[in-house]
C-alpha cells in the first residue's frame, strides 16, 4: 500500500512566491485520487499526465496533489476525506470503483467539488465523466479479427462492470463482422493492476491459442508477455490500453487506446476559478479527443489498416456508431433492431450494460 | 466450456514458472525463521530486488548480472533490518514491516525512468536429452536455469539445514538463542548471515518476477508476493519439501483459475483464489503452536 502526498518543493517555493506578491488570489488546489501507482503506463498514468497539464496551464494559479494506490472501498474516503480537509477545491477521483465514497464524502464537504471518472452518480458537487472507450474497442476488433491466424482472441479483463462489459461486446461485435469465425476467450483479473497476473493471464490465453491479446487492466505487463513470446518464435499482437505504450510497438503492440483527460481537466478547473463549475454528466469520445486511436503500426496489412481508418473518421465525425443494429443479446433476444443505434441511457442503455451480445460463448460473471 | 483447450503439459509447465518467485522469496524466509528471526520485510526485498535487476539488467543488458545485483541488493537491504533487530535491538515486527515500506519507496524511486521497457531476453534452456522425454520434457525440463536454482537452493537448504554442522547450530541459535550463547556460538553472526541469505533469495525471486515471468518493470509488481511466501513458509511448518509443496499448490491453483477461465468454465474464481490461503489457515489450526522455532521473533542480547 504505497501512498505519497506530493508536495514538491518547487510547488512550496512557488507558493512562497505567490504570498511574496500578495496578489490577494489563494491558488485552486485542486485534487486527484489514483487506483494505480502514477509509473502503471496506461489508466493512472494518462490521468497523471492531465494533472501536469493542469500545472502546465494554469502555473501558480493551482496547486495539485495526488495520491497514489488507492484500495477501492473505505480507505478511499478516508483519502478524499484528508484531501478535503486540507482545503482542496476540486478533487478528481479516477476509478470506478471510488463511486460510492465519493458520493459519501461529498455529502461532507459541500463545498468542495468532485469529479468522478466513468461512474454513473451525481450530486450537487459531483459531476461525472467518462470516455467512449467502446469506439476505439470496435476500431480494435475491426483489426484484430482479420489480422489474427488462429481466429482467437484473448481479452483480459478486469472487473464485470459495465464499462468492461461494452468493451467486450464492442470488440466482439467488429471482429465478428471482419471474421465470422472468430471465438473470444476471457479472462477476468478481477484487478485494475497486478503486472505479475496480468502477465500471467496473458501467457494462458496464447497457451490456449490465442494470437490477439486485448487487455482491460492497467499495466504493460501483458505487452510484454507477448514480446517475450514473440521472442520465443510466437506472432502475437497487442494494443495499447488507456495510454498508447509506444515502446511495445511495432509488434507486439500495433495500436492503442490513448485516454487524453487533459482538456477535461482543464476545462473544470478553469470552470472552479471562474465559479462556474455545475454539476454535469460528460461522456466523450473520439468526436472531442478524449478517445484517440494510437498510430496503427505497419504489422498490420495496409488494406486492413486503410478500413481501421475509415472507421476511426467514421466515428469521429458521428456518422457511425459502433452500437448500430441489428445485434441481439446472447441469449438470442433482440437488443437493437435492423438500424437502430443503441441508447446512451435507459434500460437497454450502454451506460448500464450487463449482458454480452449474440455470439459471445462466456458468462457475464455475477 | 472448452477443457480441451487446457494442455494440461502447459499447465504444469507454467505452474513450476509461477511458482518459482514464491519458492526462492519463502525459502530464503525459511532459513531467517528458523534462524529465529521473523523478518516481515520480504515484499520490500523482494521489489527492491525486482527493480535493482531490471536496472542492471536493461544498462548491461546481461539477466545474469541483473539477478546477481538483484541478490546483493536484497541481501543489503537485509542487513540494514539484521542491523537494527540485531545490534540496536529494534522490534522485528516493526522493523520488518518498516522495511517493506521503505522497499516499495524506495524501488518506485529507482525504477523511475524504467516503466514500459521490455526486459532483455532469457532465453529458456532446452536441456539435452532429459527436455526430449515426452510429457516430463516438457514440464520439467524446458525451464529457464531461474527455475532450477530455485530448486537447488531449496535442496541445498534441506541438506544444510539436515545434514550439516554449521545447519544445526543454525537451528540451535533459533530454538534457544540463550541456550545457544551459553554454548558459544554466535548467536548475532549466525543470525545476520541468515538474514542477508533471506534478503540475497526474496531479492532473487523479484528479479525473477521484472526479469522473466512479467518480463517489464512496473511499480506494485510483486503485488503482495512477499506476503504469500511468509504465509508459505509457515505453511510448510518450517521444512524445505513441504514448502516446495505449498509453492506449487500456491502457483498451480493461480495458473488453473486463469486457464479454467480462458477455457469457460463458470466456475467462480473466488474459491480458487481464496484456497491456498484456507489451506494456510487450516495447517495453523492442525499444527497449533508445534513446529515454529522456539525463539522466532525475540530479541537476543547477550547479557540476559
Amino acid at each position: 500500500m504505497l501512498r505519497r502526498t506530493l508536495m514538491a518543493t518547487a510547488a512550496a517555493t512557488a507558493m512562497l512566491g505567490g504570498m511574496a506578491v500578495a496578489d490577494g488570489h489563494e491558488p485552486v488546489k485542486v485534487g486527484f485520487v489514483y487506483v494505480g501507482p502514477i509509473g502503471d503506463g496506461g489508466w493512472t498514468y494518462e490521468h497523471h499526465q492531465g494533472l501536469l497539464a493542469v500545472e502546465e496551464e494554469f502555473g501558480d494559479a493551482v496547486e495539485t496533489v495526488f495520491v497514489e494506490s488507492v484500495p477501492e472501498g473505505p480507505d478511499a474516503e478516508r483519502v478524499m476525506t484528508q484531501m478535503a480537509l486540507e482545503g482542496a477545491d476540486l478533487i478528481f477521483t479516477t476509478s470506478f470503483g471510488y463511486m460510492d465514497p465519493t458520493i459519501n464524502v461529498a455529502a461532507q464537504f459541500p463545498d468542495v467539488r468532485f469529479e468522478h471518472a466513468t461512474g454513473y452518480k451525481t450530486a450537487d458537487n459531483v459531476s461525472n465523466y467518462s470516455a467512449r472507450f467502446y469506439e476505439g474497442r470496435a476500431v480494435q476488433g475491426h483489426i484484430a479479427g482479420q489480422i489474427t491466424e488462429t481466429n482467437t482472441i484473448g481479452y483480459i479483463a478486469s472487473f464485470p462492470i459495465p464499462e468492461v462489459i461494452r468493451g467486450i461486446n464492442a470488440a466482439y461485435l467488429h471482429a465478428k463482422e471482419v471474421n465470422p469465425d472468430i471465438e473470444f476467450k476471457i479472462i477476468w483479473a478481477y484487478t485494475w493492476f497486478d503486472p505479475a497476473k496480468e502477465a500471467e493471464a496473458a501467457a494462458t490465453l496464447i497457451d490456449q491459442g490465442a494470437d490477439v491479446i486485448l487487455q482491460h487492466t492497467d499495466s504493460t505487463a501483458p505487452q510484454a508477455a507477448a514480446a517475450a513470446a514473440n521472442e520465443g518464435g510466437a506472432n502475437i499482437y497487442t494494443f495499447g490500453q488507456a495510454s498508447d505504450m509506444i515502446e511495445f510497438a511495432p509488434l507486439p503492440r500495433v495500436s492503442s487506446i490513448i485516454d487524453n483527460w487533459a482538456p477535461y481537466y482543464i476545462e473544470r478547473t478553469q470552470a472552479v476559478i471562474d465559479g462556474t463549475w455545475e454539476t454535469s454528466s460528460r461522456w466523450d469520445g473520439m468526436d472531442t479527443g478524449m478517445v484517440e486511436i494510437g498510430e496503427i503500426t505497419d504489422a498490420v496489412p495496409a488494406d486492413v489498416k486503410a478500413s481501421a481508418e475509415a472507421m476511426i473518421a467514421a466515428i469521429t465525425a458521428g456518422e457511425y456508431h459502433p452500437f448500430t443494429g441489428p445485434i441481439n443479446k446472447q441469449d438470442g433476444s433482440v437488443w437493437l433492431a435492423e438500424g437502430e443505434v443503441a441508447a446512451d441511457f435507459g434500460d437497454d442503455g450502454i451506460a448500464g450494460m450487463n449482458f454480452y451480445v449474440e455470439g459471445l460463448t462466456a458468462e457475464v460473471p455475477q | 466450456m472448452d477443457l480441451s483447450s487446457i494442455d494440461p503439459i502447459l499447465l504444469l509447465a507454467s505452474l513450476m514458472v509461477a511458482a518459482t518467485p514464491i519458492v526462492l522469496a519463502a525459502i530464503g524466509e525459511l532459513v531467517v525463521e528458523r534462524a529465529g528471526v521473523l523478518n516481515l520485510g520480504v515484499e520490500g526485498m523482494m521489489i527492491v530486488g525486482s527493480v535493482l535487476g531490471f536496472v542492471a539488467a536493461i544498462e548491461t543488458g546481461s539477466p545474469w548480472t541483473g539477478f546477481f545485483v538483484a541478490a546483493f541488493g536484497g541481501a543489503a537491504l537485509a542487513a540494514v533490518f539484521g542491523f537494527l533487530t540485531q545490534f540496536l535491538l529494534s522490534n522485528q515486527v516493526a522493523t520488518g514491516l518498516a522495511l517493506t515500506l521503505f522497499g516499495l519507496g524506495l524501488a518506485a524511486l529507482l525504477g523511475q525512468g524504467y516503466l514500459g521497457v521490455k526486459a532483455p531476453a532469457f532465453p529458456d534452456w532446452h536441456i539435452p536429452l532429459l527436455g526430449d522425454i515426452p510429457v516430463i520434457g516438457p514440464i520439467v525440463f524446458q525451464h529457464d536455469p531461474i527455475v532450477y536454482l530455485g530448486l537447488a537452493v531449496v535442496a541445498g537448504v534441506w541438506w544444510f539445514l539436515t545434514k550439516t554442522r554449521a545447519g544445526l547450530i543454525l537451528r540451535a541459535v533459533g530454538e534457544n538463542h540463550e541456550a545457544a550463547h551459553a554454548l558459544g556460538y554466535p548467536v548475532r553472526r549466525v543470525r545476520m548471515l541468515a538474514i542477508m541469505f533471506g534478503g540475497a533469495c526474496a531479492g532473487l525471486g523479484g528479479a525473477y518476477l521484472s526479469l522473466v515471468r512479467v518480463p517489464t518493470y512496473a511499480e506494485g509488481l510483486t503485488a503482495g508476493a512477499g506476503w504469500i511466501a511468509l504465509a508459505i513458509v509457515v505453511f510448510a511448518s518450517w521444512k524445505p519439501g513441504r514448502l516446495l509443496l505449498g509453492a506449487y499448490l500456491f502457483g498451480g491453483v493461480t495458473v488453473l483459475q486463469l486457464n479454467l477461465q480462458a477455457a469457460g468454465v463458470a466456475i467462480p474464481v473466488e474459491y480458487l483464489s481464496m484456497s491456498p490461503y484456507i489451506a494456510t489457515i487450516i495447517v495453523l489450526v492442525i499444527m497449533s503452536t508445534g513446529g515454529a522455532p522456539g525463539s522466532l521473533g525475540k530479541t537476543f542480547h547477550a547479557s540476559r
